[in-house]
């Protein structure tokens, strides 16, 4: 047999390869270097963070190629970059800079309102944002190899990334529950494929990996999204918007590790600095709420 | 038997449940005590840097150099786990066991996109061949002799052994084929009679 590239396995080997760790917002190569110190597992290049791309307002796209290299040159470990929904060109471009993920985003603006990225015609795998089951099935449907609940992204409040991972387990748990012979029913209610559908009931969980994103801004935060079962965490402005980004990156990495010891929780939490300063989700008008794009 | 799993990072589940399909216990390995009672260990894929820097901050490296001290403390490297049992590394080197006699080189075969799945002829498991899968591999640039092959890809070597260690730059536990497994499982036995024989 002849080696095989771009195969699904090879696509969500790869997220298998990360559970565990903490991936991080950079939109510099010395960031990118604190990150991989304080022991991140892949990086996210960005031209701007979350909470930087609400404030700027206006269109948000795929940051300039020449930061994504810069950003893989500084670090060993693997490189995310994110792409609008829809936008295939970007994740075209994205592929010929051989950037190890794309994270298709709702932290961009969507650029099809319509259709996801096809990303079976991809070689590099996807990660994509959900807030229920029905969301995170349809995205693996059109061949992401990871997921990762939305919470929202650019607050430092943790509120929404713990509804939507609560939210898709306990579907999950609903669909280990219910009887093979109304699956199709179910399937239909969640609009996903029965087949998806039904390998959750076998396995008692997604398909793939799936990590929890938007919200993360301690390593309390972290721990919290571990126990409840993420897979590993997301950190989007909870690193670089803090007062001490060394010390709010290694703590967030250790209290993932030992997110059941909180002695070991409360001493990595000692004298960081102050998180990102936070956003009461109320104050969030429906515009400006990332969660809502691409479902 | 009872097998450690290191659980600081990687693919923890999957290793856990192919020890378990190959016969013997598995215990995720996350602080040093939970080294206790177990007769051998395998170190998953994951990122090397990360697991090696929590493994030398909470002292899980000089608890398993102290175990394995005596020669009769199997350990199983796959990926990541081969660069933390390697004496030397290419580049940015991660804190690692450095138990075996080799040098290799990180991501040697390129980025995400470079990452392949191949059946593999492994003499050692018989005719079939084995499916293996590459993940942003590490590469085995230098050996010494008291390392035996024990697998070749392109000219490359990918599955070797010395001594109680065993590793492999690919991944045996992305695939359904659990004889890597019981292969290291068969040495932890023979380890295990030897220690009974002392």
């Amino acid at each position: 047999m002849q080696e095989q590239r771009g195969t699904y396995n090879v696509k969500s080997g790869l997220a298998e390869m990360l559970k565990g760790g903490v991936i991080m917002d950079v939109t510099t190569p010395e960031q990118a270097a604190i990150a991989e110190k304080a022991g991140a597992v892949a990086v996210m290049a960005l031209e701007r963070v979350p909470a930087d791309i609400r404030k700027a307002g206006g269109v948000a796209r795929m940051a300039d190629p020449r930061i994504v290299q810069s950003i893989q040159e500084a670090v060993s470990i693997p490189v995310m970059a994110k792409v609008r929904i829809g936008h295939f060109v970007e994740a075209q471009v994205l592929e010929a800079l051989e950037v190890d993920y794309i994270d298709e985003s709702e932290v961009l603006t969507p650029a099809d309102d319509q259709y996801h990225i096809d990303k079976w015609q991809f070689n590099i795998p996807f990660v994509c944002g959900a807030r229920d089951l029905g969301e995170a099935l349809r995205r693996i449907a059109e061949g992401a190899a990871m997921i990762r609940t939305k919470g929202e992204p650019g607050t430092g409040n943790v509120v929404e990334a713990v509804r939507h991972l609560r939210q898709v387990n306990s579907e999950i748990r609903h669909v280990v529950a219910t009887p093979e012979a109304e699956l199709a029913d179910l399937a239909k209610e969640l609009r996903a494929p029965l087949e998806l559908v039904k390998q959750v009931k076998e396995l008692g969980r997604l398909p793939v990996v799936n990590f929890s994103a938007g919200g993360v801004a301690t390593a309390a935060d972290a721990a919290l999204m571990m126990q409840l079962g993420a897979d590993g965490i997301f950190v989007g402005s909870g690193v670089f918007k803090s007062q001490n980004p060394e010390k709010t990156a290694r703590a967030i990495v250790r209290a993932t590790l030992h997110y059941n010891a909180p002695k070991v929780i409360a001493e990595v939490s000692k004298d960081v600095g102050e998180a990102m300063p936070g956003l009461e989700m109320a104050t969030l008008a429906p515009k400006d709420r990332m969660q809502d794009r691409g479902i | 038997m009872r097998i450690g799993v290191l659980a600081i990072q990687g693919d923890v589940r999957e290793h856990i449940l192919h020890t378990e399909k190959a016969g013997a216990e598995a215990l995720p390995v996350r602080m040093a005590r939970d080294l206790d009672n177990t007769q051998g260990l395998i170190i998953p894929g994951g990122e090397s840097t990360t697991i090696g820097m929590l493994m030398a901050e909470y002292g899980i490296i000089d608890a398993i150099k102290e175990r394995a001290a005596d020669g009769r403390y199997p350990i199983y490297g796959t990926c990541a786990g081969m660069i933390l049992l390697a004496d030397k590394v290419v580049g940015l080197s991660p804190a690692r066991l450095a138990l075996m006699d080799m040098a290799v080189s990180r991501n040697a075969y390129g980025r995400q996109i470079a990452s392949f799945e191949v059946n593999l002829s492994i003499d050692v498991l018989g005719a079939e061949p084995f499916p293996a899968v590459f993940i942003r591999a590490p590469k085995i640039v230098q050996w010494g002799s008291s390392i035996t092959p024990l697998a070749w890809y392109e000219k490359e070597l990918v599955m070797a052994e010395s001594g109680p260690y065993l590793i492999s730059s690919f991944h045996p536990e992305m695939s359904p084929d659990v004889r890597i497994h019981q292969y290291f499982l068969e040495k932890v036995r023979q380890a295990a009679a030897l220690v009974d024989a002392s």
